[in-house]
């Protein structure tokens, strides 16, 4: 038994955004595997929720005439990885979700909300950030869209208002098209896990596959909010695939991340998994494409 | 304030008062007396109470009943068939020793419904994956992946498909 | 039939069903719900509370805080009840502590009429304390200057024990030219059982009694211990104990049943439920002592060992618990399991602190003693340039061996055979050649250890247990064991002991596997390993009276004599021939309702053990040392167990699975872990690392099947002992892998970066 004052199911995106407007101190619900856990453990003891719990509107997965993939904010990671246009088009996101948790959370957790709440370790955001990803948000005035990489403010805090929800995460064709990623989610276990450090590589390679055309940085726990390496990938394009730049990439992004000591894993320690992960993280990306370090 | 919530569990309507923050595994609990539905840590870390929704494996404590409008529920007390034979998941868990303390097992025979069900064949290491949600501490698992490996062969045998 | 099946289990189709009763699903409707209040600090006195806030949530019945119990100490552990008093266990807490030694001590609990309730003003409870510093280890709590946990305790030493093996002192043993020394720390951590269901209570009075139900490993102990605590007779409290989802040794405790039954007497006697949470379940229980020893060894250029020196320092917590009988249990395998040419030295203390509790868990203190042991032996074996297994074999106690001091001894023994089958099976020669000197990021070993295990407490404590055996109309049996189920399967193998003693078989025993101390006979309960070795000898002994008025009524009613029958396969036979004489239905229903004779046939005998031998076995690892992630992968794992004769074989194996998975646990990923101000950070699952699935290699066990002499079936120790050898043999497999030494549990990536960055390695 949950200690809430209310859970308001609502009907569609307009009502839960009128219902969020009517109650200022009421929070969205989706999936409910993060808010849930916190109202039990007494931090958010009453709270006033609005469930959008598996409205039609934020479900779904559809591509876009312009061939922008758009992902319901309300669709679980297990459909996310199962469904054909993200085994086609966006694989390493699909690969990213299904690192959540176990089976059953991945049943239930949405990525919306894994987004939403705003944790610098969940698994599909530092993913999201590749892919300059782009959020639907609706409130009282209609729709804006916010790249993920403004989205993010500090830790647990992000440009979403009280009175709006995320309908969908979008990712534009540009994004997506010839690349090919790889995300690494270091835990203490193999499941059942928040990231210890959470790297996602995208790559597109030349059409002769020796060279890098562009290369996508994301880390989740290695600073307050997900982040993007932008200067290691912007000195690293155009360059020939070889080891001396598997090594660049490694050291290149120690400068841009600032990872902090907690007792779950040293500072020191994420420094380690940041060099050592993005390595390997961007080996596999390049392989999958088709290039090779060989020469 | 009660709400009145309609769902089918275990192939059953029902009709049940449930209060706004009840967790499913409360209402399967003590309203539906179904306690093959466990609590170990409800918080959604330890998978005893796992049940099918519609069928897909979810941690019911994690899911307020008014969630389960509508929706179809499964418990193991939903499996054995009406003359009171096992299933043939239950049976393998029976015959393969998977069974120990048993806080863990109806919880991993349902994961093993929604697995088997989907026809397909699976390696070890993707059993593994798959009922990673579930800890056990009796077992090691070894028991139990053996139980799910025999249910997977022989189910893949009669209606499999990659 | 009998032993030596691999039968099913007798709880399986209950267990899946859902139709197998666990004590939160015995609960009737309309109990009132109870929350502990636990202290915020981790060391001082509570001085005042404020109700006021609490006492105002509507739904709230009562609140009884630490002002308010009364002055009765009692003693947790579930340990056999000695009448002498200097034996007796320590009588340390109350039902709630004013002066609180742990973060999260019980200081007072809310009683309301439903859980949110409960919750919420338990939240609201508001106490004012005197705080002292946190004593977090025995250092801390050893120094001068710390304040004493409990005042008739000063200094913090809640025991200290010593022994000498050998004619001379270990100084003057290794004053010897040309010996090899190693000189080392190792230490262990708290860990916790977590078994899937928490402890969990509910009690109402009935018929002038207070009847608990709940999910204990040890009902009769239970009874006392509330008892005790409540200053009320023996025989107005009824236990009952349904099924239990796993105890491993945290229910061997009395934990919260005294004060639900206080509770209860506090509201009238109303039904009062106490259901824990995960996370005071992890904080607020009992976990395994975290052990650190100074060990020294010496050893000549052969291989010969000839002294070696343990000084052993356990973190007992805030309450004494089981107490000082972990670190001697230690001590004393250090001693069993090898034999010094001239001189061993054992030292050993306990001491309070303001961590968790420490209480028995799964192998008594051995788990951190192999640990330990099992590093010096390896990192003696390799300081003299020998191989581990050969250093083992050469030095390991062999056949005949008795504990000078304990008289326990091997009455059957495998060890060697066990290390030399675990070896071929890993392809030991193989792999410690191919495995040498290896320079890439991932590299491999294999590693090893090994490990004796007493069966039963004898002769340190009472060894005492009792069966009832009751003829039905039909010729079937009921069975009552005062022995307890607690997932490890039990009530099968007292099934097939009962089949195997009387001839009936198994599908017309039933056993009752709920204990209730109304009707149940005496057992002490489900730990040591015991219940098949000393509940079995119970079992056996009332097997044979049983059968024996059996054939005694067979006699009388086929007019034949008792000694030329028996009973085979529901039958009363001739003994020589097999002949059928009568159907045991038959007799049974002639038996009751016979109006010439009318004889109940039931039997009960106790059985008082005085007897003990050592288990033993080994496990070999092979692991893949990720060096720049930290990360170890247990590629092949085996446990070889010298257990005596298996009951049945396919359930025994389970049981070692399961105890190779928390050994493995214990080696990589588990520990309890607290802020400076003492408060527990890994008190849910997430944080605290059970392995999943995922983490778990496939699990090889071999058995060294001897028959046991003192064992009721040949039988002995087998329930623990498969957690106790993994966690050093994979310690020893990093070091093969490695070259890097890790004396300090369990491996983590945080412990294993920071010993790679050491060895240069990162």
């Amino acid at each position: 038994m949950y200690d809430i004052s209310k859970c308001y199911q609502a009907k569609d995106a307009a009502d839960a955004v009128r219902a969020l407007m009517e109650d200022e101190t009421a929070i969205v619900i989706s999936g409910g595997t993060d808010v849930l856990i916190q109202v039990r453990e007494g931090k958010l003891a009453g709270a006033s929720l609005i469930s959008v719990h598996g409205l039609p509107e934020l479900t779904g997965i559809r591509m876009d005439e312009d061939g922008t993939l758009v992902i319901g904010a309300a669709e679980t990671f297990s459909h996310i990885t199962n469904h054909p246009l993200i085994q086609t088009y966006a694989p390493v996101l699909g690969e990213a979700v299904d690192t959540v948790g176990g089976p059953q959370i991945r049943n239930m957790g949405t990525i919306g909300g894994n987004v939403c709440n705003g944790v610098t370790s969940a698994d599909s955001a530092s993913t999201l950030m590749t892919f300059d990803a782009v959020l639907e948000l609706f409130g009282p005035e209609g729709v804006r869209l916010v790249p993920v990489r403004d989205f993010y403010l500090s830790a647990k805090k992000t440009v979403r208002r009280q009175n709006e929800i995320l309908l969908s995460v979008q990712i534009p064709k540009s994004e997506y098209e010839g690349y090919t990623g790889k995300y690494i989610k270091y835990g203490k276990r193999n499941a059942m896990e928040i990231a210890t450090l959470g790297c996602a590589v995208r790559v597109k390679l030349s059409p002769d596959h020796t060279a890098l055309e562009d290369l996508r940085i994301g880390f989740g726990v290695a600073g307050p909010v997900p982040m993007r390496c932008t200067e290691t990938e912007a000195a690293a394009k155009g360059r020939k695939l070889d080891e001396s730049l598997i090594n660049e990439i490694g050291k290149g992004v120690l400068a841009e991340v600032h990872p902090r000591s907690s007792w779950r894993a040293t500072k020191e320690f994420r420094l380690q998994l940041v060099e050592e992960l993005v390595k390997r993280a961007f080996r596999e990306a390049v392989e999958k494409g088709g290039g090779s370090f060989d020469a | 304030m009660l709400e009145i919530l309609h769902m089918n569990v275990n192939g059953k309507d029902v009709e049940i008062p449930v209060e706004p923050g009840e967790s499913l595994v409360d209402t399967l609990r003590n309203r539906l007396h179904l306690t093959s539905v466990k609590k170990g840590c409800e918080v959604g870390e330890c998978g005893a109470c796992t049940v099918l929704i519609d069928g897909e494996a979810v941690d019911s404590c994690l899911y307020l009943s008014t969630w389960a409008e509508g929706k179809r529920i499964l418990t193991v007390e939903g499996l054995k068939a009406p003359n009171g034979e096992l299933s043939r998941i239950q049976q393998a868990f029976v015959d393969e020793a998977a069974v120990q303390c048993g806080f863990c097992t109806p919880g991993l025979i349902l994961s093993a419904v929604e697995i088997v069900g989907t026809g397909k064949k699976y390696s070890r290491e993707e059993l593994r994956k798959l009922i990673s949600g579930h800890l056990c501490r009796c077992t090691g698992y070894e028991n139990i992946l053996n139980a799910m490996e025999r249910i997977v062969e022989e189910t893949y045998k009669v209606a499999g498909h990659e | 039939m009998g032993v030596g099946e691999s039968r099913k289990r007798v709880d399986a189709f209950a267990k899946v069903t859902g139709e197998a009763r666990y004590t939160a699903d015995l609960m009737p409707e309309g109990l009132l719900v109870a929350k502990v209040v636990h202290s915020t600090i981790a060391n001082g006195w509570v001085k005042s509370f404020d109700l006021s806030e609490a006492l105002a949530v509507p739904g709230v019945v009562k609140i009884v805080t630490c002002m308010d119990v009364p002055d009765l100490p009692f003693p947790t552990p579930g340990h056999p009840w000695s009448v002498e008093p200097a034996h007796q266990d320590v009588r340390d807490r109350k039902l709630l502590n004013r002066r609180v030694r742990v973060y999260g001590d019980d200081i007072a609990a809310v009683i309301a009429e439903n859980e949110l309730a409960a919750v919420r003003a338990a939240r609201l409870v508001k106490a004012e304390y005197e705080e002292y510093a946190p004593l977090l280890t025995v250092e801390q709590a050893m120094a001068p200057e710390a304040t004493a946990v409990h005042e008739e305790k000063p200094g913090n030493v809640l025991a200290h024990s010593e022994f000498t093996v050998g004619e001379i002192p270990y100084e003057e043993a290794v004053r010897e030219d040309g010996l090899t020394f190693v000189d080392r720390v190792y230490e262990t951590h708290p860990v916790q059982h977590c078994h899937l269901e928490v402890p969990v209570s509910y009690a109402y009075e009935a018929e002038g009694k207070i009847v608990v139900t709940t999910s204990t490993q040890i009902p009769h102990i239970v009874r006392r211990v509330i008892s005790q605590a409540l200053g009320i007779p023996v025989g107005k409290i009824r236990v009952i104990k349904p099924y239990i989802g796993g105890g491993f040794g945290n229910k061997q405790d009395v934990l919260y049943e005294p004060l639900n039954a206080y509770l209860c007497q506090q509201v009238g006697g109303r039904g009062v439920k106490l259901e824990l949470t995960r996370e005071e379940t992890l904080a607020c229980t009992r976990v395994r002592h975290g052990l650190k020893f100074h060990l020294q060894g010496a050893a000549r250029k052969d291989g010969t060992l000839v002294a070696r020196k343990l000084t052993v320092w356990s973190n007992q917590g805030g309450y004494a618990s089981h107490g000082h009988a972990i670190a001697a249990n230690a001590a004393n395998m250090f001693k069993q399991l090898y034999q010094d040419e001239k001189a061993l030295e054992c030292e050993c203390y306990t001491v309070y602190t303001n961590l968790t509790t420490a209480g028995a868990m799964r192998g008594y203190g051995i788990p951190q003693s192999c640990f330990a042991t099992e590093c010096l032996t390896e990192d003696m074996a390799y300081a003299i340039g020998m191989d581990p297994l050969e250093y083992r074999l050469k030095n390991c106690s062999k056949a005949g061996y008795t504990d000078p001091h304990l008289g326990i001894g091997f009455h059957s023994y495998g060890l060697e055979e066990a290390m030399k089958k675990g070896a071929q099976w890993i392809g030991w020669e193989q792999k410690r050649k191919d495995y040498e000197n290896q320079t890439g990021p991932v590299r491999r070993g294999v590693g090893m250890a090994i490990f004796c295990y007493k069966t039963g407490v004898y002769p340190i404590s009472l060894e005492t247990a009792s069966c009832r055996m009751i003829l039905n109309q039909d010729g079937s049996m009921q069975l009552q064991m005062g022995a307890t189920e607690i997932g490890q399967g039990a009530d099968t193998v007292f099934t097939q002991m009962a089949a195997e003693v009387t001839g009936i078989t198994e599908d017309n025993i039933y056993i009752q596997s709920t204990q209730d101390t109304d009707v149940t006979p005496f057992d002490t309960g489900a730990y040591a390993s015991r219940q098949t070795y000393v509940s079995g000898m119970a079992l056996k002994k009332t097997g044979e009276l049983f059968r024996e008025k059996i054939l005694d009524y067979a006699a009388y009613s086929t007019k034949r004599a008792a000694e030329d029958l028996t009973i085979r396969e529901n039958q009363v036979v001739e003994k020589e021939t097999g002949a059928p004489v009568a159907a045991l239905a038959k007799l049974a229903e002639e038996a009751f309702y016979s109006l010439d004779r009318s004889v109940h046939l039931t039997a009960e005998a106790t059985a008082h053990c005085k007897v003990n031998t050592f288990a033993s076995g080994a496990c070999f690892a092979e692991v893949e040392v990720d060096i720049p992630l930290a990360k170890v992968r247990v590629l092949k794992l085996v446990n070889v167990h010298d257990s005596g004769t298996l009951i049945n074989p396919k359930l025994a194996e389970a049981q070692v699975h399961g105890g190779m998975s928390m050994g493995l646990g214990y080696a990589l990923s588990e520990e309890m872990l607290y802020d400076q101000k003492g408060r527990p950070l890994t008190d849910n699952l997430l944080d605290y690392k059970l392995p999943t699935a995922m983490d778990s290699p496939d699990l090889h066990v071999e058995f060294v099947e001897l028959e046991d002499p003192t064992g009721p079936f040949g039988n002995k120790a087998l329930g623990e002992p498969p957690a106790i050898p993994v966690a050093p043999a994979v310690r020893n497999a990093v070091l093969h892998a490695t070259g890097v030494a890790v004396d300090e549990l369990p491996l983590s990536p945080g412990r294993l970066s920071e010993a790679f960055r050491k060895a240069g390695l990162m």
